[in-house]
């Protein structure tokens, strides 16, 4: 069975407010398998993967203070530590992140509307990622498994880097008219 | 003093590498720079990785319910435990965040090195992958014609420059490819503090600064 966004936003929710354990159990078993695979595709080997998903959702569970359910949804969230994790593992690339906005730490709740709104954009999001023609759909995905999953690609198929980049940019495209 | 909006941002492949995390450091630390003073390529950013998330989320791996369960009760185990401290990155001067925490402080403790014409740079600790260094050119002085191999990146953080193409201000990223041989200038009135990162060596037109190249590492 497959959790939904706004599911998973409450489940969150009950986390950052509540520090609730259960909710933390559901949002384990939906998304360390989905860490586990996305490491798995950048490089990582399985066992290790594995344990990177424990640290990324005992990343979650710590900075779910931080948690705004209008500005990212909790899938959104759960790929920027994975990433963040995909990094360090990889010694090679620190990287610098943005300063936060202070309005973000305001405080404020966002009213239902807003939040309807956000979930809907990400439902809308990930059904314009499936619609994708399979070709496009890959490209996409591998753009955020890593660079080293591109080259790959490039020496696969014998295409050259720029090519697989400008149909890439195509598949962006596509998805871009579907969202406005 | 003339309010200009930021108009030159970071193309549509800097941020998504970026959102993938792919960037070597140098251009990643123009890339956070620039997102923290432009809310514009912060919004693209944040759409990126929404994509990021939406890829993620189509990709689960098998996993036995013993090994999930397993996985999950060694989650819980350590949830009590203190989380590391992460200070957020604080703006210091003409130095956003994220620049300022890589240089460990302010303007006044970056150690310039001269390059002649009164500019000077300092070069910033990297991964090799790219360079990055930070750019003080006095008002109203040319930078020497220079051409490039690979990519560069200039984001200004005080005064302007301008060269062939437009005129960039605090907050603008200029994105030179190999197609871009240009002279900038920096605005007269207030020096130009820029940081610049490249993924090739520059070449320069006239003789003698190509000589120094491998000495300055520009």
């Amino acid at each position: 069975m497959t959790a939904t966004e706004p599911d998973l936003a409450a489940l969150m929710t009950a986390v950052r407010d509540r520090q609730d354990r259960a909710a933390f159990a559901a949002l384990f078993r939906h998304f360390a398998p989905r860490i586990k695979g996305f490491l798995i595709k950048s490089g990582t080997e399985a066992a290790l993967a594995e344990e990177c998903a424990q640290d990324v959702m005992a990343t979650l569970w710590h900075k779910a203070h931080l948690y705004d359910p209008a500005r990212a949804g909790v899938a959104t969230w759960v790929f920027t530590i994975a990433r963040n994790r995909r990094i360090d593992l990889a010694r090679r690339d620190r990287r610098p992140e943005p300063e936060d906005l202070l309005w973000m730490q305001d405080g404020t709740e966002p009213d239902q509307a807003e939040l309807f709104e956000a979930a809907e954009e990400n439902r809308r999001l990930a059904q314009a990622l499936a619609d994708l023609p399979e070709k496009q759909r890959a490209l996409v995905q591998r753009a955020f498994w890593g660079e080293r999953s591109h080259s790959e690609l490039a020496a696969e198929t014998g295409l050259p880097l720029g090519t697989i980049k400008s149909r890439l940019r195509l598949a962006l495209d596509r998805l871009r008219t579907r969202m406005s | 003093m003339a309010h200009y909006p930021i108009t030159h941002h970071l193309t549509d492949d800097l941020l998504m590498s970026y959102a993938a995390g792919t960037l070597p450091e140098a251009f990643a630390l123009v890339a956070a720079s620039h997102v923290s003073l432009c809310d514009e390529c912060r919004a693209r950013l944040g759409a990126y990785e929404a994509l990021g998330g939406a890829v993620l989320d189509t990709e689960a791996e098998a996993m036995t319910d013993d090994a999930l369960e397993r996985g999950l009760a060694a989650c819980l185990s350590r949830l009590d435990r203190p989380a590391p401290v992460q200070r957020p990155a604080m703006r210091q001067g003409p130095l956003p965040g994220p620049l300022a925490d890589w240089i460990g402080g302010g303007l006044e403790t970056v150690r310039w090195r001269p390059l002649g014409m009164g500019v000077r740079q300092a070069i910033l600790p990297t991964s090799r992958r790219a360079t990055a260094r930070l750019l003080h050119i006095p008002a109203g002085v040319a930078v020497p014609d220079h051409g490039h191999r690979g990519t560069e990146l200039t984001l200004v953080l005080q005064g302007a420059f301008r060269d062939e193409t437009a005129r960039f201000g605090p907050g603008d990223v200029e994105v030179a490819g190999q197609e871009l041989d240009h002279q900038p200038v920096a605005e007269p009135g207030v020096d130009c503090i820029c940081l610049a990162a490249t993924d090739a060596p520059l070449r320069f037109n006239a003789l003698l600064p190509r000589l120094l190249q491998p000495l300055f590492r520009i």
